[in-house]
């Protein structure tokens, strides 16, 4: 494979994704893991413009980086006193849960490298109009309207129950 | 680029969350791990539309289906967190074992 300055930006994209998430679970403090977890958010985001799904990239970077991220800054705040900030990690359970994530990473590894229908699919780098339109149209005007109000059904529900949840309650 | 060098990001991202979620005792950090796991998730599901299907986006629409469950997902999750927190004054899961036998 010819050095591009394509592939040269895509590595460090996929540097930065895997590198930040390595941080996001071995770090010890809990506001650190939380902006590592930002880089690699904004890393995928950057892998999702080498997919050309541009509509996706943006939903990416605002859904996740803009809301979720905040939300989960905001429970760290509203729950970790000084004492919690700090993760306590035990020392058997790191290694049990070390050995079952690498045995499923060595079974991940073997089916991508042995499944025939996935090799030789390389990128043939012709630029595809954007994606806005089209993903506008199928959903709003095409098969996945249905899913479409089912999941924003399903979005009001759970921020009503959220709501409910998490607000103080009322004795009387 | 071949769909190989996606799907092998998507299986780390997809280990390191499963990593978190086993080995992590605090709530917020299990959480954090789920995030990863369906970054993964939909990292793929981006992937294989491109590489198997380019004209067809539908593969990117599940996609973005998966974020907005994301949110919902991480809006119930913290407000049972902030719920667990004024109950027991922790959010490790260990010390919540109310229901023990």
């Amino acid at each position: 494979m010819e050095f591009t300055l394509k592939t040269f930006i895509f590595y460090g994209f996929a540097l930065m994704t895997v590198a930040s998430a390595l941080l996001v679970v071995t770090v010890r403090n809990i506001v650190h893991a939380a902006f590592s977890l930002m880089v690699t958010l904004f890393g995928v985001a950057g892998l999702y413009v080498f997919l050309q799904a541009d509509f996706l990239a943006a939903t990416q970077v605002i859904v996740y980086v803009g809301g979720i991220l905040v939300l989960i800054l905001f429970g760290v705040m509203m729950t970790s006193g000084r004492l919690e900030m700090r993760i306590h990690i035990e020392r058997g359970q790191l290694l049990l849960g070390g050995a079952v994530a690498l045995a499923l990473f060595m079974l991940l590894l073997t089916v991508i490298a042995n499944t025939p229908l996935w090799k030789n699919r390389i990128d043939d780098g012709i630029a595809l109009p954007p994606t806005t339109e089209k993903i506008g149209k199928l959903i709003l005007n095409g098969p996945f309207l249905l899913p479409f109000e089912v999941v924003s059904v399903l979005l009001l529900v759970a921020l009503i129950g959220a709501a409910l949840i998490s607000r103080k309650e009322v004795r009387d | 680029m071949t769909l190989q060098h996606y799907l092998v990001i998507s299986a780390i991202l997809f280990t390191l969350g499963i990593f978190a979620v086993l080995t992590r005792r605090n709530a917020i950090s299990i959480l954090m791990g789920i995030e990863l796991i369906l970054n993964s998730c939909n990292l793929n599901f981006a992937a294989f539309s491109r590489f198997m299907t380019p004209a067809d986006i539908s593969g990117q629409i599940i996609a973005i289906f998966g974020i907005v469950l994301a949110a919902a997902e991480a809006a119930v999750f913290l407000a049972i967190i902030l719920a667990i927190y004024r109950e027991f004054g922790s959010i490790r899961p260990n010390e919540v074992d109310t229901l023990k036998g």
